[in-house]
């Protein structure tokens, strides 16, 4: 076992699927000779060589498109977008042919590409280094969307993500890239390019974890968000004596419907919490199944707490705009005492 | 095509230029003294940021000659759009530099945006080569209008790569729009060398894939980065179409004051470059033709530096926006119903203390890691 933060997590994971695997190539912007501008690719290309990890030009759609030219010959690229920004001149790149290659050739070409994504704000950035821009992908048929929030399921998460043949948006809250350590084990899961265990893809990549035990509400949450919900619950054990189940939902498409119907029935109360905005974000999504579902389990409507509609503000104002303890605890306060 | 154009020689063996007629002596001083403030506003934000006063910035030091000459040659009409890089560049022209001090700091709002039709400077650019095709549209509409309006917009070499630069040079071109694209060739997009970005032998080359005259010129070099610039313009207005110029120079500090270019790339070249750096080359050669003695260099300076020290105080005297700003200006036409809500639910817990900007890192390389500018 060693003890990692999320962005050496995510680095081991790399190490791991490259040295497992060869068609596993690396590129984007500054990700070699630097490591990435959160040095999440730090070492690979001593490691690895520069034939499989590329400092690309900065070019967005020509990162995504390569990569699923790559793809469709049969290599296993991961792509680096270098903040959540960035990814829209490679929007379309994803929307019209990541998301359909499979399709298109009738399921015998996939583009099995893993694009990552450092998102999310928190930063103290200038503009457009904050955005969540998740919703956009998991409106895209095709897509599979991926988010971890702890060190252990970031590895977990970025291996069974470059074994899965659909496209994967991996989305890395880079506010808690350095957050904290967690031990994890030295050994891999599995072997990347081992023959597609359809075990590890079930386990790692589409289920949502219970982040927290309770009966009485359940909160569904992802990403940077899932330690604030967390301390929220805390609260809420603390002065309200309410034990909230916090469920990290891991996967935004496709979500964990039994995961969701499961807690919400339990508890009878449900919250979703996310950063990007509100309307048409996960959080519509998940209360919308919930209700479809399991509405007569429900003693009140599902609750949400988000960001805005609003862009994401210049930095000095973003605590203002991101979703806080206070404000979880606040929003849960509101569902319970419906 | 791949000739320099150099007005400014070294004092020894590279021989002074001709200066254009047009550029008299009162012209050379006041390039200087924009030079001397673009310089000082630059070191300022510099020691802001590192006493955490204003957020990550992206320092241009040592491309003063590109921004300033090349505006120097603008007509009052003309609009000009810069990127993150130029972000100062509008005190040139009438926008507050306490309001560029205060976008750094992290206000938005009336704080730190600016209207761009009141200068005819567009906002501060951070995603890359997207204010291209915005220069393109905005001297089509002059054209469409009949008005003497050109446009010109700084970009980077790594800009270049973008599909947006293309498309915008391809617009232009067809179009006839009287453009200048600036790029400010610094040899690096962070810590990818322009032998990496492209294997093209010049980015001016590019510019006969569109039909437009492509030019390089000293990016060190303020009189003939107005030169271009200046010929350049002239042509649009003549019906000419756009120019793309090449300003060739070096990166010689880091890419932002969040990077450590150690990690990439020999420092002793950014050390060679120094010595090129413009505005201690612009001041010796005015001092050669004894236009500019100590004197009024240092009353340049002084008077930059004060300019600059009320900014760093106005921008400071810049109360916490209330939480009203995330709200405001979303929509032109009106607000939607749920901002008021949405307000409503932010005003029901107890506000959180006001976001301060991150100091420098404690130790290098840690703590700022992973901003890009
Ligand atoms: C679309 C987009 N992709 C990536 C980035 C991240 N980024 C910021 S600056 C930069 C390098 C830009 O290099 P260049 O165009 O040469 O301009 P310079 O910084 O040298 O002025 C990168 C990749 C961005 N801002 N926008
Ligand atoms: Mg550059």
């Amino acid at each position: 076992m060693t003890a990692v933060n999320m962005v050496e997590a995510l680095n081991k994971g790399l190490h791991e699927a490259m040295t497992a695997d060869d068609r596993v190539v690396v590129l984007g912007e500054d990700v070699a000779k630097t490591g990435g501008v959160f040095r999440v690719t730090a070492g690979l290309l001593d490691r690895f060589g520069d034939d499989r990890v590329v400092d690309t030009p900065l070019a967005e759609a020509g990162i995504v498109g390569s990569a699923i030219g790559m793809a469709v010959y049969g290599l296993l690229p991961v792509a680096e977008i270098q903040f959540d920004s960035f990814v829209y001149p490679g929007f379309e790149q994803i929307v019209v042919h990541a998301a359909r290659y499979a399709w298109r050739t009738k399921g015998e070409v996939p583009a099995s590409i893993v694009i990552r994504i450092p998102y999310g704000g928190g930063v103290r950035m200038p503009e457009l280094h904050s955005d969540s821009p998740e919703s956009l992908f998991v409106h895209t048929p095709g897509l599979k969307v991926v988010c971890p929030s702890t060190p252990a399921d970031a590895r977990n998460m970025i291996l069974a993500a470059i074994e899965d043949p659909d496209p994967v948006i991996f989305m890395e809250p880079k506010r808690i890239y350095r957050a904290g350590r967690q031990e994890i084990p030295d050994e891999p899961p599995f072997t990347v390019g081992n023959g597609s265990p359809n075990g590890a893809l079930n386990e790692y990549l589409s289920k949502a974890r219970v982040a927290r035990e309770g009966d009485d509400l359940a909160i569904f949450t992802y990403g940077a968000t899932v330690p604030l919900t967390i301390d929220a619950a805390e609260k809420l054990a603390r002065e309200e004596r309410v034990e909230a189940r916090v469920v990290d939902l891991r996967s935004l498409y496709p979500l964990d419907v039994h995961a969701i119907e499961k807690a919400a029935s339990e508890c009878r109360r449900a919250l979703v919490v996310h950063e990007a905005p509100r309307t048409a974000g996960v959080g519509a999504e998940v209360s919308s199944l919930i209700h479809e579902r399991v509405m007569l389990d429900l003693e009140a409507p599902v609750g949400r707490v988000t960001g805005y509609d609003a862009p994401f503000p210049q930095f000095a104002n973003e605590d203002d705009y991101l979703p806080s303890v206070d404000r979880i605890f606040a929003g849960a306060k509101k569902v319970l005492e419906f | 095509m791949s000739e320099i154009v150099r007005v400014i020689g070294n004092g020894a063996d590279l021989a002074d230029g001709e200066v254009p007629n047009e550029l008299a002596e009162k012209d050379l001083i006041e390039l200087f003294r924009w030079l001397v403030l673009l310089r000082t506003f630059d070191e300022r934000a510099v020691a802001l940021q590192r006493q955490g006063r204003i957020g990550t910035y992206a320092l241009y030091w040592g491309e003063e000659a590109t921004q300033a000459g090349a505006l120097y040659a603008c007509e009052d009409a003309d609009w000009v759009f810069p990127s993150y890089r130029q972000n100062a560049i509008g005190i040139l022209r009438g926008v507050p530099a306490s309001t560029v001090l205060a976008w750094w700091r992290g206000y938005g709002g009336t704080h730190g945006f600016w209207n761009p039709r009141d200068h005819r400077v567009g906002p501060i650019t951070v995603p890359i080569a997207t204010h291209l095709p915005h220069a393109v549209g905005v001297a089509w509409a002059a054209k469409i209008r009949k008005d003497r309006a050109s446009s010109l917009a700084w970009f980077g070499d790594g800009a270049t790569s973008e599909g947006d630069f293309h498309e915008a040079m391809n617009f232009a071109s067809v179009l006839k729009t009287s453009t200048v694209f600036f790029c400010v060739n610094n040899q690096w997009a962070i810590s990818t060398p322009i032998s990496k970005q492209m294997a093209s032998e010049t980015i001016a080359q590019k510019a006969v894939a569109y039909g437009m005259p492509g030019v390089r010129v000293d990016g060190f070099d303020p009189i003939a980065c107005w030169k271009v610039t200046r010929d350049a313009l002239e042509r649009g207005r003549q019906g000419g179409g756009p120019t793309l110029i090449e300003a060739y120079c070096y990166r010689i500090m880091p890419h932002g004051t969040a990077d450590d270019p150690r990690l990439y790339r020999d420092e002793a070249e950014s050390e060679h470059w120094r010595a090129l750096e413009p505005v201690g080359r612009m001041a010796e050669f005015l001092r050669r033709r004894s236009i500019l003695d100590d004197a009024q260099e240092e009353q340049i300076r002084a008077e930059a530096k004060q300019l600059v020290a009320q900014a760093v105080t106005d921008m400071e005297a810049i109360a916490h926006p209330g939480q009203e700003i995330l709200f405001d200006h979303v929509y032109a036409s009106g607000r939607p119903w749920n901002f008021d809500e949405a307000l409503d639910e932010l005003h029901q817990v107890e506000r959180p203390a006001e976001v301060k900007p991150l100091g420098p890192p404690t130790t290098p390389g840690a703590g700022e890691e992973g901003k890009t500018i």
